[in-house]
């Protein structure tokens, strides 16, 4: 088998000057084709160094976060719509107050001793993954006047082979902040990009201690779509 | 069903994507162990230390069926570099040279870039590379590390430049 391209618009250009680091690390030369070999269609089944409270990031310290709990939930499925079991998940974001854990983060707004932002799962046999975290805030960055990141969680996948490695950003509805960002905006065609908004699930709210929010998170299919065996 | 397109991993990527010992992809001091170590530049020649580096290969008999093997990740340091302790991958049997695949996340990639690490002692199997064979003999050079010593590889990352490293859409 091998991994047939994403439709054109789906993902960024690496040149995308509203996003100005992109400047000095697009490559300039057209990227060489290289036919998917074994190399390519195989790739690590990862379980990392995930701990029991990696998939909760309200309880990796001695007290609470602060800020508003949420569910983040959803299944891993490549473009063919076959569920990606058994594979790591790793999502990393910004505190209640848009303030990463990281020696970097200059924007003066408080860290949270309770919370570091760094989680880990690997999907259940249908796809499934569920974090427990806090609403991450917006925060401003330097890239042009008054920029300010909307709200998001960043996701890392494997899927199961090397081409279908993908990082992306899970934001949330209806944001305000989207409309001036240029890494959300990076992203050519709409439809594309509301696909890295995620979905307000009321019947999936934890009564009386958080909010949820699905992420389906769709990887690169197959060219050629094996034989599923019928169910008996 | 419609793919979620790809986003940067921003600078902060350390909180959630390493682990420290990610760079082992055998342990130090494993029988045929090499280190693979180099620098990603940008496009002013500046280090990039907010990057990551990941590995996937063969194992030293050519064999890619257990995807328990083969898998390595180092984040850039302050200085931009990275190192990766590895075996050499045995070839895989297609006429292919031995080859690592690496991706590389950064800031400022909103994709990751992609691109091979092919060892210079297989000069003969190098010139035979399908892919080695279909690059410009100055440009194919960026895909072979350099010897740096007894069980030392050197392989830098140039985003841009005169350098640019030859990068791969698969």
């Amino acid at each position: 088998m091998t991994y047939r391209p994403a439709a054109d618009g789906t993902h960024p250009p690496l040149l995308s000057p509203g996003y100005r680091s992109t400047a000095l690390r697009a490559p300039e030369h057209a990227p060489v084709v290289l036919r998917q070999r074994l190399t390519e269609v195989t790739g690590p089944a990862l379980t990392g160094p995930v701990g029991p409270s990696d998939h909760d990031l309200t309880t990796q310290h001695a007290g609470e976060p602060i800020g508003q709990r949420i569910v983040v939930f959803g299944r891993v499925l490549d473009s063919d719509g076959r569920a990606v079991p058994d594979s790591l998940v790793e999502i990393w974001q910004a505190n209640a107050a848009g303030r990463y854990l990281h020696a970097r983060d200059d924007w003066p707004a408080p860290l949270d001793p309770n919370f570091s932002g760094g989680g880990r799962v690997t999907t259940g046999s249908d796809g499934s993954y569920s974090f427990t975290t806090i609403k991450p805030g917006a925060y401003p960055w330097s890239n042009h006047r008054n920029a300010w990141r909307p709200a998001h969680i960043h996701l890392s996948l494997f899927g199961r082979a090397f081409t279908q490695r993908l990082v992306t950003q899970m934001y949330f509805p209806d944001d305000p902040l989207f409309a001036q960002d240029p890494i959300f905006n990076s992203v050519p065609d709409e439809k594309a990009r509301r696909r890295m908004v995620s979905t307000f699930d009321l019947e999936a709210t934890r009564p009386d201690f958080a909010l949820a929010y699905r992420f389906d998170i769709v990887l690169r299919g197959g060219d050629q779509t094996p034989f599923e065996e019928p169910h008996a | 069903m419609p793919e979620t397109p790809s986003q940067t991993v921003g600078p902060f990527l350390s909180i959630g994507l390493t682990w420290p010992t990610g760079y082992l992809v055998v342990p130090e001091g494993s029988p045929g162990a090499v280190r693979i170590t180099g620098t990603v530049y940008d496009g002013a020649g500046d280090p990039v230390s907010d990057g990551l580096v990941e590995t996937w290969q063969a194992d030293a008999d050519g064999r890619l069926d257990d995807p328990a093997f083969g898998f390595g990740r180092a984040a850039t340091r302050s200085d931009g570099g990275y190192e990766i302790v590895t075996v050499k991958p045995g070839a895989i049997g297609d006429g292919q040279a031995p080859h690592v695949d690496v991706s590389l996340f950064a800031r400022g990639l909103l994709d990751r870039v992609v691109t091979r690490i092919y060892f210079p002692d297989e000069v003969a199997a190098n010139a035979a590379d399908p892919l080695l064979a279909g690059i410009p003999a100055d440009r194919a050079t960026t895909l072979v590390a350099a010897d740096a010593g007894e069980g030392e590889l050197r392989f830098d990352i140039h985003l841009q430049g005169e350098q640019e490293t030859v990068f791969l859409t698969l």
